[in-house]
């Protein structure tokens, strides 16, 4: 097949700005949350730690800077990849499917794990924040108050957790994927590896380039910026 | 090549996730005292290695206070006969008592068969003869602005404690070293830690939390938002 004869180390373009910008939003709140909430939550560590009321301040004000941060994105960001990123984590098509079974069916841009764990997290996003606030406010008002809310926190919590820590597995250990964590860093991944573990977006991105680059030389007397 | 027969799921796995969520506002505290057998156990095994065992801490300053035998002193005063000022060894020396009970706090979670061992409010308030004219105990922390209430009568239930041990060990400095007020009726707020003084008043006053909007009268169950 002609994307295999293709020349190695060509890089492709796997995740915008905006969507890097909106995991390591995630990423960075999740990771003061998860700390400030332990703190708040082990025995252990709050006697170790104290200074209760300023982890609570801490854990608050991130999950409302975290939010606003998201909105920010979405606002200032480029929306028709957002749009175009959530259109795809929507739309299963047969090898999705397969691939839950048993691997090995050829992955668009994002495989079927990758979809389900977007839809994970941005569902437990909102169920944190809704549960969050219930907490916030119920220490005020009473009409916010409810008896279960501070378990399903909990349990969002240690759900969130164990998917971390296999997020983490796969994207700095496992040695067949964690190249992917260069799509997150620097947007782009290596040829060879894409289509191997994306093969579908691999190739229509390598043909896409290709047609560019031929258009680029059918104009190459024109000036470039 | 085969029909890819895309099908739109993502969107449908969110809302449906998101709804179950929602609804466990509705069953998650079934859910939770039906597995409450497997994740005790769960947290049982995490106690040894992290001290969960269900106790969550909670207070309301910057660090804990912290117990000094020699310089802690309970001291009881306000409308009584009989002021006094208990060391730890005079505490110790009164008559013990030792009870089993169930814990809950009015955020959600409960610890189950928690052994106290202290004094009977009753026997305390027996030593020190409060006046005809008190009504309410108003318990001071060490750990500022805490303070909380009971009435007399409440505070003369029969299992209600000024407790100095938990499951067998000396009360420890997160669960409110050296003696705490133990009312297994009412919600944890009401159990002041770190006691250092009681004060016997004629009106009841409004503790730090009921400052926050909670009940004066915290019964589990009968207060709080819940029904």
């Amino acid at each position: 097949m002609a994307a295999a004869s293709l020349g190695p180390g060509r890089r492709l373009r796997r995740f915008t700005r905006t969507e890097r910008a909106v995991h390591w939003v995630h990423a960075a709140a999740f990771l003061v949350l998860l700390a400030s909430g332990l703190a708040l939550y082990l025995p252990s560590l709050a006697e170790l730690v104290g200074r209760r009321p300023l982890l609570k301040t801490i854990h608050v004000y991130t999950a409302v800077a975290w939010i606003l941060a998201l909105v920010l994105i979405v606002v200032a960001g480029d929306r028709r990849s957002l749009r175009q990123t959530m259109h795809e984590i929507d739309i299963w098509d047969r090898d999705d499917r397969d691939w839950l079974k048993r691997r090995g069916s050829p992955q668009g841009r994002l495989n079927a794990g990758q979809k389900l764990n977007a839809i994970v997290t941005a569902s437990f996003a909102l169920l944190f924040a809704v549960t969050g606030v219930l907490l916030w406010y119920g220490e005020r008002n009473t009409r916010f108050r409810f008896a279960d809310t501070i378990l399903i926190h909990d349990w969002l919590m240690y759900v969130s957790f164990f998917l971390f820590v296999g997020h983490l597995y796969l994207s700095l250990i496992h040695p067949t994927t964690r190249h992917a964590l260069n799509g997150m860093t620097r947007g782009w991944v290596d040829e060879r590896w894409a289509l191997e573990h994306h093969r579908k977006w691999a190739e229509a991105t390598a043909a896409q380039l290709e047609s560019r680059a031929a258009a680029a030389t059918d104009q190459a007397a024109l000036p470039r910026s | 090549m085969s029909d890819p027969d895309p099908r739109p799921i993502g969107r449908r796995a969110f809302l449906l996730l998101t709804a179950g969520g929602l609804s466990s506002f509705a069953w998650g505290g079934w859910a939770s005292r039906v597995l409450a057998p497997v994740t005790s156990q769960f947290s049982q095994l995490a106690a040894d290695v992290l001290p969960v065992g269900g106790w969550r801490i909670y207070t309301i300053s910057g660090s804990m206070p912290v117990f000094d035998p020699k310089v802690w002193r309970l001291e009881i005063g306000g409308l009584v006969r009989r002021p006094r000022s208990f060391t730890y060894a005079d505490l110790l020396a009164l008559p013990r008592v030792e009870q089993v009970s169930t814990f809950h706090c009015v955020t959600g979670w409960t610890v189950q068969n928690v052994h106290w061992a202290g004094v009977r409010f009753r026997d305390l308030l027996e030593l020190v003869e409060p006046l005809a004219s008190a009504h309410a105990i108003r318990f001071v922390s060490l750990e500022q602005p805490y303070t909380d209430s009971l009435t007399l009568e409440q505070a003369r239930l029969h299992d209600v404690l000024l407790a100095y041990e938990l499951d067998g060990q000396p009360l420890s400095r997160p669960h409110g070293a050296p003696a705490r007020v133990v009312i297994p009726e009412m919600y944890g707020y009401k159990g002041v830690k770190w006691l250092t003084s009681m004060e016997l008043v004629g009106v009841q006053p409004q503790g730090y939390w009921e400052g926050l909007g909670y009940d004066q009268d915290a019964w589990v169950g009968r207060s709080n938002g819940r029904s």
